[in-house]
């Protein structure tokens, strides 16, 4: 800010002692104070949503203590909330959609980083960018009467039938639950995945692939054995910032996922996730204990997406660090 | 050594071919439910959706107009919460403030932004609902407010610092003060980017469901002021698409049109805002 110091005209030679009053006359001071209550106002919303939070869920946080995370009672009538079966669902659709999209978004993050001619790459950006603006309640509608009934009559009777000996894909077949969600979720978190990759690959240094090729390799080998593993920390990055997107989508999953709590091997089983039973008993909830575990649920998913956001920022951020760093040297 | 060869180069074209195929399926998805979309919510289009209440249960015909006009208001709270905070934060972050503050303000913003929507529902109940123990249009649009704000924040910051310096050094050089500056050059030369910024953060919060479930919660009729529940496109296609009519089905394509033809046009809006350069060339 040295360099910044104005000159309001006739400031004259008293400038230590009317800089201040002259700042104040040109509304420097004033704009700087009413853009810093904005500004501070950001901070205020956070902690209060963090505070929030805490103290609307003190009631199941106090009688059940860490015993709400790993039971699977959830009983309103009997005021017994144990939140395992949601958690469970969370992570196991989260997982299924990070198996799916994993390599098909790194795959199309390296054609588009690698191969395809700068113009093609962008415009197939704007199409990823347009993809990550399509609302979670219209993949929900299209899950609904799209997948579902695919999943019912084709997918879910043919891993049966190939794959039916693993215990992932055994029991009846209802359209609905794990697997269907994972693959719903999939769909969501791919345009994370490519964009994120594709400006993490965009920004390894050129002459490592140049000196990958002049060694002998061929053009995927340099690829998959040096850009890739050069940008590997920023392409963790995406997938976690994809897993916490994941963890956290609601509407989607709520209607197709089957809202059922239970914990079973088979995907093909329904079950319920921590965003979709909010989602769905929030305004049913009667009673404070029962509105509050809901709440403590909210506040589980904070946490998770909180950790795992901070884990991809500062992984993206490592990666493009040292690509710039490297490209200097 | 020669079939070792010809072997890495199957491989190297093979694997190549593959990734363009993951290319071409992952922008296909975007194709396939706009075509989807328009096959089923076209033919469900009519006059009545956008003048017409909600019809009874039972009864065949009505529309959304409650929810559409609900979703606006909803939309005009948010904006009139979330660009001025996100507009005047950024002008605080990219001008004003030290290195320790602004780290504080965008660690809170990352923050906010990597919130899930409904845990934002949870929020803005418990600020808005709870205390005044109703659903209310209010409660609805400060969720989608508060959704905004970190999304125009950060970009907007983006951009206000990509001005040049040298505009900032003129105009200071010519006697205006910092705040003059700031006003008449610049945030004139960044406008672009802001209104892009601005622009997508709207279109982010126009398509939320979950912030808007327990907090302007839903009605089938029309929602007079701003403390009452409201109805909206976002969550009308809910609870159309898991009811078991078969008209409310087709009711539900049509808002799910309606919504993404708006988002994406103005995504599209932005991004040819922003693609015409912004109005001073970066040196």
């Amino acid at each position: 800010m040295a360099t910044t110091t104005t000159t309001a005209p006739g400031a004259g030679p008293f400038a230590g002692s009317r800089s201040f009053i002259s700042k104040l006359r040109d509304g420097d001071e004033i704009a700087r104070l009413i853009t810093f209550l904005f500004a501070a106002s950001v901070v205020l919303v956070t902690v209060l949503l963090v505070y929030e939070l805490w103290v609307e869920s003190a009631l199941p946080r106090h009688k059940f203590g860490l015993h709400f995370l790993i039971t699977k009672v959830w009983d309103p009538n009997l005021d017994q909330f144990g939140a395992l079966p949601f958690i469970y669902g969370t992570l196991v659709t989260a997982a299924v959609s990070l198996l799916l999209a994993v390599p098909l978004g790194i795959g199309a993050a390296i054609f588009l980083a690698e191969l395809a001619p700068a113009q093609i790459s962008d415009i197939l950006e704007f199409f990823i960018d347009l993809l990550a603006a399509v609302p979670s309640v219209i993949y929900g509608l299209l899950g609904v009467f799209i997948v579902i009934p695919l999943m019912r009559e084709y997918i879910q009777p043919g891993l049966k039938n190939t794959l039916g000996f693993l215990p992932f894909f055994q029991g009846p077949t209802y359209g609905v639950g794990f697997l269907t969600a994972g693959i719903v979720l999939a769909i969501m978190v791919i345009p994370y995945i490519i964009s994120v990759s594709r400006e993490v690959l965009l920004s390894v240094p050129r002459d490592q692939r140049e000196a990958a090729l002049a060694l002998g390799a061929t053009r995927w080998e340099s690829t998959w054995k040096v850009v890739v593993p050069f940008a590997r920390t920023g392409i963790m990055g995406s997938i976690f910032l994809a897993l916490a997107r994941a963890l956290g989508e609601t509407m989607a999953v709520t209607m197709v996922i089957g809202n059922t709590p239970t914990i079973s091997a088979s995907l093909f089983s329904p079950g319920y996730s921590i965003a979709a039973v909010i989602a769905n008993e929030f305004t049913e909830a009667t009673g404070d204990v029962y509105l509050q575990s809901l709440i403590e649920l909210g506040l589980v998913l904070f946490l998770l997406t909180f950790i795992l956001n901070g884990l991809a920022r500062l992984l993206i951020v490592a990666t493009s660090q040292r690509g710039s760093g490297v490209g200097q040297a | 050594m020669n079939n070792r060869l010809r072997w890495r180069k199957f491989v190297s074209n093979f694997m190549l071919t593959m990734t363009g195929v993951c290319a071409v399926v992952a922008v296909s998805v975007l194709f396939f439910i706009l075509g989807y979309l328009v096959y089923h919510g076209g033919t469900s289009i009519n006059w009545n959706f956008f003048t017409k209440l909600p019809a009874p249960v039972g009864e065949s015909g009505g529309g959304m107009a409650n929810a559409i006009v609900g979703n606006a208001k909803l939309l005009l709270l948010a904006a009139l919460i979330g660009v001025p905070i996100g507009f005047m934060g950024a002008i605080y972050l990219a001008e004003f403030s030290g290195s320790s503050v602004a780290f504080v303000v965008r660690y809170a913003a990352d923050l906010l932004n990597g919130v899930p929507s409904i845990v934002i529902g949870i929020f803005a109940y418990s600020l808005a609902v709870l205390p005044f123990k109703h659903f209310s249009t209010l409660a609805g649009g400060l969720a989608l407010g508060v959704m905004m704000v970190p999304i125009t924040l950060r970009s907007t910051e983006e951009f206000l610092r990509a001005v040049p310096r040298a505009l900032r050094e003129g105009a200071m050089a010519l006697g205006a003060s910092k705040s003059k500056t700031i006003a008449t050059v610049i945030v004139p030369a960044a406008y672009r980017g802001i209104l892009t910024a601005i622009l997508l953060a709207f279109a982010r919060v126009a398509g939320e469901t979950a912030p808007l479930l327990f907090t302007a919660f839903g009605s089938r009729f029309w929602s007079p002021g701003w403390n009452q529940p409201t109805a909206s496109l976002p969550v009308m296609i809910f609870t159309y698409a898991i009811a078991p009519y078969e008209d409310w089905h087709r009711q539900a394509w049509a808002a799910g049109l309606v919504l993404l033809g708006l988002i994406l046009v103005i995504n599209i809006l932005a991004r040819a805002i922003l693609a015409r350069g912004i109005a001073v060339p970066r040196s």
